[in-house]
C-alpha cells in the first residue's frame, strides 16, 4: 500500500492501479468515458482530468489524465482544482456541441451515464451556437437499436465488441468530427455478446430493442437481483418489470462469475415470460379451474394412485425437492435423457470427486493455456467462451509486464501484445468460432477428441492409460499440446457435455488429473445441459426411462411433470406410449410445449420472474434468484407442489409457509445440500433501520394511477413472504447485501456505472462478497485415472454417425420462446463433410431425408470443411428436430 | 531549387542537385562520393555511430528538434529481432516542401542515410513512409532501392559487413495525422492512423510491438556527412549552439519563394530578405510562421531572431520545419488562420475530444468573424481553446499546434479580430 494526498488529504491505497479508479474506490465522483474497469484506459475522452504536483512546493501543477497515471507513493493530486474542474466541464460542453438534446425520447434517458457526467461537471450553458453534425442510423438487427447521431465518441463500443469480445463486423470509420460507429453496411450483429453495447455505451448510441418494444424508463420498473436461466454458467441478471410484463434483462455484476458482461441469449431470451403462450391459470381437461379446488382435486388424486414425479434440470432445487417430498424419494425421476443423465452423472462425479479444482469464469480470464475438448462454448456457454477469449492475452501480457507498462493501461498494451496470442487448443467436432484465436484446431468425431485427450494426459503423466494408433499429425499436435501446458503458469482444461460423449470427459479429467499432479493450478471447467443440471444431479433421482418402464409395467399410473417438456428427453414414440398409459397426467410448468399438451392438469408455474428459488451452476455455486413481481394465479411450482403436499396431508410439507422453509427443510434433510439455506439472507432480514430492500427506484412513477382504469384507489402491494425485499419502492435506499441487488443506484449515478460504489474496489468482488455458495470442491476421492480409451473413429459405408451441434439461439429450449431471439434461430439442417457429400452427390441446400434413432427427418445439407468424414452434425433443438439419442448411426436417404 | 548562396557556405545535403531536377542515379551519386560513409561507417560498432551522432548534435529536423543520438540510445542493442527503421517522409505541415526536393532530387543520399541509422540502431528492416501525393519522389525512391538492392547496398550481408538491412516504400492515403510517428506506425500496419499512448516510446515498442525508431528524411540525409566529415565539422557548419545545416523555404507575397540550404541559425530577417528577395512591392510583411502551420507568428520585431530551435523557441515560438509563411498587410490575419484551423479541422483523427470538438468549434467561430458574423465573447471562446487544447491535456501534439498560429494571432493582431466583429465585416 502506498499514500497519494488528494487535495491536501492522505489516503492509502493499493499501488499498480491508475487514479481515475483509485479515486472512484475512494468515493469520489470522478467524470469518465472511455475507460471501463474490465476494457482498461485509453485516454481517449480527456474527461477525468486532474491536477498532478511535482511535490508539496508544487502549487502550479499540470493536468493530467487520472485513467492514464499510475498510482506512485507520496503522489499529490487535486480533483478540486479550479482549472481542473473547468477543464472537465469543458469536455462535456465540446461532448455537447453534436449531442442532440432528445433526453426525453432516448432511450437512454435516467439511466444515462451522459446526463450524469453532464450533472456532475455541472455543464448547464450551451455556448456553441452552430449546427450539430449528424448521422444515418444502421438497422442492426433484432437486438440492437441503432442512434448515431447521440454518439459522444467514446471508442469503447468499438474496444468491447472487437477488442474484448473478438467481433468483426462493427468498427470505427470516418475520421475528425465525423467519426462514425457502425457496420460497414445495415445487417445483424454478429457477436453473441452485441447486447453489452447497452450498457458499454455511456449514452444512447446503443440501446436494447427489445426493451424498445415495450418501453420503460429504468426507473419506473421494478426490479430483483435474479439468476440467467439459459445455460449451466449462472450468470447474475437484474430483470425489470412493469404492467406485469418482463421488459428487460440487465447484467448483474458478480465478481467470479459474469463480471460486467452477458451474453445475447441471456439478456434477450426473456421475451418467453410475456409470450401468449404462457399457462396462466390452472386448467383441467382444458378448462380453467379454481386454484384451491384444483389443488384439492389433485391432492385427492395422488392419494388414490400410484403417483411418481418427474423433475427438471431447468426447476429450481426448490421445485425439485418439493416434487421429490411429495411424491417420495423412490418415485422421484429426473427427467433428463439416459444419456444426459449419465453425462451430467459423470461430469458431476468429476467435479465434486475429482483432483483438479473448477475455477471461476473470473479466474478462467487469467487462465495462461487452454484446451477445450467437445465443446463449442459460443454456442452452449457463451460467457465462457468469453472469458477464453481473454485468457489468450494472459501470456502476451507478459511482454507488457516487462517494459513495465501495466495492463489497464490498454492502449499501449495492446499495440506492444499485436496479434500474439497465449496458447489455446480447440478440438471440437466442427468449426467454432473460437478457432481464430486458437493456437490448434483438431476436427474429430468425439471419438477421436477423446483419444486426442487420453494421448495428452499421457504425455504429461506416463501412468495416465497409453494408447495406441495415433496418427502422426494427431501425435505432434499431442506434443505440441502437452508442452503448452507443461509450460504454463494456470492451465484450464475445459470440457462438457455437449458432445454427448462420456470418453471426451474422462479424457478431459484425465489430461486435468495429470497436469494436477505437476501443476496445483490447474483447472478444470465442465459445461452442463441446463441452468440447474448440475442441482438437480447432486439432489439424485431415477432415470426417466424406469419412468417410462414404471407406467409400462403398471406400477405407477399419475404422474406429475416439473417444468419439463419430455419430447425433449424422450422420443415421441416413447414419450407418447407413455403419457397415453398414465391415467392422469398433471403438468406443472409456465409455457406451453408438446407435453403440456397432453396434460389433463396444467398448473402455471412461474418463470424465474415470478419466483424464487435456488440453482446451482457448472462450478457448484449455489444461488437464489428472486421473484421480481406478482402475477395473479402464477405461483413457484414449490409453492403448488407444497399447497398439494399440505392438502393430501404430506407431514413433511405441511409446515413448509414460504422459502426459507423449503431451504431448511432442504439443508437439514439432503447432506449435499447442508447449509443451503445460507445462501440468500432469510425472509426476516431487514435493513439497518428495520426496513425492506425496495425493488423500485425512489423515482418509480405511476403507482396511484396505473390500474386506475380497473378502481381507483390503489391496490395493496403484494407482500413478500419470502425475501426481505418489498415489491414498491418502500423500503432503505442504502447498499443492500450483495445477494439482494435490485439494481444499480447510486447518488449522481443513475446508470449501471454506478456499479462502482458496490465493490469494495473498482472491478473487484461486491461489497460483502460476491453472492453464491460453492455447494462442494473437488475432494480428491477419485484419483485414479479413467482407463477405458475408446476405439479410433471407424466410418461406416454408407452411414454416417449423428453428433450434435448447437446454437446459441435455437438449441436453448426457453430463449428460443422468445420473438426476438426467435428471429435468430436458423433453419435446421444436417451438417455433412464436402468428401461425404461429393461421395453422395449431395450439393449445399438439397433436401434429404436422414434416418437416426428410429425417426426420419427432411432436412437441407449444409456442407461444412472441417467436419470428420463419416459424420453427420445435427442441430440440437432447432425447429422440427425433435429429441434425437445421439451419437448413434443414420442413414441418408436422398428425396431426388 | 534556388541556389543564391555564397560558394564559400558548405550545402552537404543540396551541392549536389542536378539543375534539372532528375534524381542522381547510383552512379552519379557514387561519382560525387555517394556511399563512402556506408563503406566507412560499417567499420564502425553500433555504439560508435550512435556517439559520432551523438556528438554531432544532430537534431530532428522533423519539427520536435530532438536529438538524433540520444533518440537512437533508448533503442535496446541487444534485443531480439526485428527492429525497424522508418523514414517520416510524410512531409504534410502546410507551407512545407523542403523534404520534398531532397526525396525527388537526391534518394541515394536518404537510403545511405537511412542504412547508417539502421545499422546503428541493428534494425534490419526499414520502411520509408512517403506522402501520397509525392508521386516523383515514389519514382524516384523505388528506382533507388532497385539500384542500391542490385548493388549489395542493401539486402543481406552488405558490402560483405555481414548486415541485413531491407527496404520498403510504404506511401500513405494523404491524412496529416500520419505525419505524427506514432500514428505513422499505426497506419504503417494498416490500423486506423490515431496516435498510440507514451510510454512506451517507439524505441522499445514500434512498429508491430517491436523497437522502432522513425527519423526524418532531413535528418537522415545528414548523416552520411557526419559520418564522413566528423561530428566537430557538422556542428561548425552551424551559427549558433544547434549544428549543421538546415533546409530553409519562404513562401508568400515574396519576391522569390523558395527553399535554401543554409548554416543553421541565419536569421528571419536574411532569409527574407537576402534569399527571399523582399517583400513583392506594394506588400508588407505583417508576420511569419516559422515552422509550418503550427508554430506561432513571429512579427516584426522577432526578424533577427536566429532561426535555430532554442532561439525561435526563446522568441515563444517554435522552428518547426523551419519553412517560413509569410503574412502580409493586404492578407487577412483572420482569413488566414481560419484558412489553418479549417486544415487542422479536417485532419484531426477524431480519437480525443478536444480535438475533435474543439477544432470545428475554433474553426466555425473564425468564420463567423471573418464574415462579420462573429460577436465579441467569441474571442474569449477562442482563448477558452487556445488554453483547453493546450499540451498535455489532448491525446498528442496536434491540437497545441493547432492552437499555436491562433494564440499568437490573437496576440498581435487582435485588433483585426476585434475589427471584424465591430464593423461586421472583413476590412481586408
Amino acid at each position: 500500500m502506498v499514500t497519494i494526498y488528494i487535495d491536501h488529504k492522505p489516503y492509502t491505497v493499493n499501488p499498480g492501479k491508475n487514479l481515475l479508479e483509485t479515486c472512484l474506490t475512494l468515493g469520489f465522483d470522478l467524470p469518465y468515458f472511455c475507460w471501463h474497469p474490465a476494457l482498461g484506459s485509453v485516454g481517449a475522452c480527456r474527461q477525468c482530468a486532474i491536477k498532478m504536483f511535482r511535490d508539496g512546493d508544487d502549487k502550479q501543477g499540470r493536468l493530467v489524465m487520472s485513467c492514464m497515471e499510475p498510482v506512485a507513493n507520496n503522489q499529490r493530486i487535486s480533483i478540486m482544482d479550479p482549472m481542473a474542474v473547468d477543464f472537465r466541464e469543458g469536455v462535456i460542453e465540446w461532448l455537447m456541441t453534436n449531442h442532440p438534446h432528445d433526453c426525453a425520447v432516448c432511450d437512454e434517458g435516467g439511466s444515462c451515464h451522459l446526463q450524469d457526467m453532464t450533472v456532475m461537471t455541472g455543464h448547464a450553458y450551451r455556448r456553441f451556437t452552430f449546427k450539430k453534425r449528424t448521422h444515418v442510423n444502421q438497422d442492426l438487427g433484432p437486438f440492437i437499436n441503432h442512434e448515431m447521431n447521440r454518439c459522444i465518441q467514446c471508442y469503447r463500443c468499438v474496444r468491447f465488441y472487437k477488442d474484448y469480445a473478438g467481433g468483426e463486423d462493427l468498427d470505427v470509420f470516418a475520421s475528425k468530427s465525423n467519426v462514425y460507429f457502425g457496420r460497414s453496411e445495415p445487417g445483424i450483429l454478429e457477436s453473441e455478446f452485441s447486447g453489452n453495447l447497452s450498457e458499454v455505451c455511456p449514452t444512447g448510441v446503443f440501446t436494447d430493442k427489445t426493451l424498445k418494444q415495450h418501453y420503460t424508463r429504468k426507473w419506473d420498473l421494478t426490479m430483483a437481483p435474479t439468476i440467467c436461466q439459459h445455460c449451466s454458467l449462472g450468470c447474475n441478471i437484474i430483470a425489470g418489470e412493469r404492467y406485469g410484463d418482463l421488459r428487460m434483462i440487465a447484467n448483474r455484476y458478480h465478481g467470479e462469475i459474469n463480471g460486467y458482461f452477458i451474453c445475447d441469449r441471456g439478456r434477450f431470451g426473456y421475451e418467453f415470460v410475456n409470450s401468449p403462450n404462457r399457462i396462466l391459470q390452472p386448467q383441467h381437461m382444458g378448462q380453467p379451474i379454481d386454484s384451491d379446488k384444483a389443488i384439492n382435486e389433485i391432492s385427492e388424486l395422488i392419494k388414490q394412485s400410484n403417483v411418481i414425479g418427474i423433475g427438471s434440470p431447468r426447476a429450481s432445487l426448490e421445485s425439485n425437492y418439493a416434487l421429490k417430498k411429495l411424491v417420495g424419494d423412490s418415485n422421484f425421476y429426473k427427467g433428463v435423457s439416459k444419456q444426459e443423465q449419465a453425462l451430467t452423472e459423470l461430469a458431476v462425479s468429476i467435479l465434486k470427486e475429482g483432483t483438479v479444482r473448477t475455477p471461476s469464469m473470473k479466474e478462467t480470464e487469467k487462465a495462461d493455456a487452454v484446451f477445450i475438448l467437445g465443446e463449442d462454448l459460443t454456442n452452449t456457454a457463451p460467457m465462457l467462451a468469453l472469458a477464453v477469449r481473454q485468457s489468450v492475452k494472459q501470456q502476451p501480457m507478459q511482454e507488457v509486464n516487462k517494459l513495465a507498462v501495466p495492463e489497464w493501461n490498454d492502449a499501449a498494451a495492446r499495440e506492444i501484445i499485436q496479434d500474439k496470442k497465449g496458447p489455446l487448443f480447440v478440438a471440437t467436432v466442427a468449426e467454432t468460432k473460437l478457432d481464430t484465436i486458437a493456437s490448434k484446431t483438431f476436427r474429430a468425431a468425439p471419438q477421436d477428441i477423446a483419444r486426442l485427450g487420453f494421448a495428452v494426459a499421457n504425455l504429461i503423466d506416463s501412468s495416465a492409460p497409453n494408447l495406441s494408433n495415433l496418427s502422426e499429425e494427431e501425435k505432434t499436435l499431442a506434443e505440441l499440446i502437452a508442452k503448452s501446458l507443461l509450460a504454463s503458469e494456470r492451465p484450464v482444461i475445459i470440457s462438457g457435455t455437449s458432445c454427448q460423449s462420456d470418453s471426451v470427459l474422462k479424457a478431459a479429467a484425465n489430461v486435468a488429473s495429470a497436469l494436477q499432479k505437476r501443476n496445483k493450478n490447474t483447472g478444470i471447467v465442465l459445461t452442463l445441459p441446463e441452468c440447474n443440471s448440475v442441482g438437480l444431479s447432486v439432489m439424485g433421482g431415477l432415470a426417466l426411462h424406469d419412468a417410462f418402464e414404471k407406467v409400462k409395467n403398471s406400477k405407477a399410473d399419475a404422474v406429475i411433470i416439473l417444468e419439463n417438456d419430455l419430447y425433449r428427453h424422450g422420443s415421441a414414440k416413447v414419450v407418447d406410449a407413455f403419457l397415453s398409459k398414465c391415467k392422469s397426467v398433471i403438468v406443472i410448468d409456465h409455457s406451453q410445449h408438446a407435453t403440456t399438451t397432453k396434460g389433463q392438469w396444467l398448473i402455471p408455474a412461474g418463470t424465474f420472474a415470478e419466483a424464487d428459488g435456488t440453482l446451482v451452476n457448472n462450478e457448484g455455486r449455489a444461488q437464489r434468484f428472486f421473484q421480481v413481481y406478482e402475477k395473479a394465479n402464477v405461483k413457484e411450482s414449490w409453492r403448488w407442489l407444497s399447497s398439494i403436499g399440505s392438502a393430501a396431508g404430506n407431514a413433511i410439507m405441511q409446515p413448509w409457509k414460504n422459502f426459507d422453509s423449503i431451504t431448511a427443510a432442504l439443508s437439514q434433510e439432503e447432506k449435499n445440500f447442508n447449509g443451503i439455506e445460507k445462501v440468500s439472507l432469510s425472509a426476516d432480514f431487514r435493513m439497518h433501520d428495520g426496513q425492506r430492500v425496495p425493488r423500485e427506484p425512489h423515482r418509480y412513477s405511476g403507482r396511484t394511477s396505473m390500474l386506475a382504469n380497473v378502481a381507483v384507489s390503489e391496490p395493496k402491494p403484494p407482500e413478500d413472504l419470502d425475501s426481505g425485499m418489498s415489491y414498491t419502492m418502500e423500503g432503505t435506499r442504502a447498499l443492500p447485501p450483495s445477494s439482494m441487488i435490485p439494481f444499480f443506484w447510486s447518488p449522481g449515478w443513475n446508470s449501471v456505472q454506478s456499479v462502482n460504489k458496490y465493490q469494495e474496489e473498482v472491478g473487484a468482488a461486491l461489497r460483502g462478497g460476491d453472492p453464491g455458495i460453492r455447494l462442494f470442491e473437488a475432494s480428491g476421492k477419485q484419483s485414479s485415472y479413467f482407463t477405458n480409451v475408446p476405439e479410433k473413429f471407424k466410418p461406416v459405408e454408407n452411414k454416417l454417425w449423428g453428433v450434435p451441434i448447437h446454437h446459441i439461439f435455437g438449441s436453448e429450449e426457453l430463449s428460443a420462446k422468445g420473438a426476438a431471439v426467435s428471429n435468430r434461430v436458423p433453419l435446421p439442417y444436417l451438417l455433412l463433410s464436402k468428401e461425404d457429400a461429393a461421395k453422395l452427390k449431395l450439393t449445399e441446400g438439397e433436401a434429404i431425408e436422414f434416418e437416426i434413432d428410429e425417426q426420419g427427418f427432411k432436412l437441407p445439407v449444409k456442407l461444412c470443411a472441417t467436419i470428420s468424414t463419416g459424420v453427420a452434425g445435427l442441430p440440437v433443438g432447432l425447429p422440427g428436430l425433435s429429441f434425437i439419442e445421439l451419437s448413434s448411426w443414420g442413414v441418408i436417404r436422398s428425396l431426388k | 531549387m534556388e541556389r543564391g548562396w555564397g560558394e564559400v557556405m558548405e550545402r552537404p545535403l543540396t551541392q549536389h542537385i542536378r539543375k534539372d531536377g532528375r534524381p542522381l542515379t547510383l552512379k552519379e551519386y557514387e561519382a560525387v562520393g555517394g556511399y563512402q560513409a556506408l563503406r566507412k561507417m560499417l567499420k564502425l560498432t553500433p555504439k560508435e555511430v550512435q556517439t559520432l551522432v551523438k556528438d554531432s548534435n544532430l537534431r530532428g529536423r522533423g519539427g520536435a528538434g530532438f536529438s538524433t543520438g540520444l533518440k537512437w540510445s533508448f533503442v535496446p542493442l541487444d534485443t531480439p529481432k526485428p527492429k525497424y527503421l522508418i523514414t517520416n517522409a510524410d512531409e504534410m505541415e502546410p507551407g512545407t516542401f523542403k523534404d520534398r526536393i531532397l526525396l525527388e532530387s537526391t534518394p541515394h543520399q536518404l537510403i545511405e542515410g537511412m542504412i547508417i541509422a539502421a545499422y546503428a540502431i541493428q534494425a534490419n528492416i526499414s520502411y520509408v513512409y512517403l506522402r501520397w501525393a509525392y508521386k516523383t519522389a515514389a519514382q524516384a525512391i523505388l528506382s533507388a532501392i532497385d539500384e542500391a538492392m542490385a548493388k549489395g547496398y542493401l539486402g543481406n550481408n552488405i558490402l560483405g559487413s555481414g548486415y541485413d538491412l531491407e527496404m520498403h516504400l510504404h506511401t500513405g492515403v494523404g491524412r496529416y495525422m500520419c505525419g505524427e510517428e506514432t500514428a505513422l506506425l499505426n497506419s504503417l500496419e494498416g490500423k486506423r492512423a490515431t496516435p498510440r499512448a507514451k510510454p512506451p516510446f517507439p524505441q522499445v515498442s514500434g512498429l508491430y510491438g517491436r523497437p522502432t525508431i522513425v527519423n526524418n528524411v532531413e535528418t537522415l540525409c545528414c548523416l552520411p556527412h557526419i559520418v564522413n566529415k566528423g561530428a566537430e565539422w557538422f556542428q561548425k557548419l552551424s551559427l549558433t549552439g544547434d549544428a549543421g545545416t538546415k533546409l530553409y523555404g519562404v513562401s508568400g507575397k515574396v519576391k522569390k519563394p523558395g527553399a535554401w540550404e543554409l548554416p543553421m541559425g541565419v536569421t528571419l530577417r536574411e532569409l527574407i530578405e537576402e534569399h527571399a528577395g523582399g517583400m513583392q512591392d506594394g506588400f508588407k510583411f505583417r508576420g511569419a510562421l516559422p515552422g509550418g502551420a503550427s508554430t506561432d507568428f513571429l512579427v516584426e520585431e522577432h526578424l533577427d531572431v536566429k532561426m535555430d530551435y532554442t532561439s525561435v523557441a526563446a522568441a515563444g515560438s517554435r522552428l518547426g520545419t523551419g519553412t517560413v509563411v509569410i503574412l502580409d498587410d493586404k492578407t487577412c490575419p483572420v482569413g488566414f488562420v481560419e484558412n489553418l484551423e479549417h486544415f487542422f479541422a479536417q485532419e484531426s483523427c477524431g480519437f480525443c475530444t478536444p480535438c475533435r470538438e474543439g477544432l470545428p468549434w475554433v474553426e466555425k467561430i473564425l468564420s463567423a468573424i471573418d464574415s462579420g458574423e462573429g460577436k465579441i465573447n467569441d474571442l474569449k471562446l477562442l482563448e477558452h481553446h487556445t488554453k483547453f487544447l493546450g499540451p498535455g491535456n489532448t491525446f498528442c501534439a496536434f491540437a497545441p499546434g493547432a492552437m499555436e498560429p491562433l494564440q499568437s494571432a490573437l496576440k498581435y493582431f487582435r485588433a483585426d479580430f476585434e475589427k471584424h466583429i465591430h464593423e461586421h465585416r472583413c476590412p481586408y
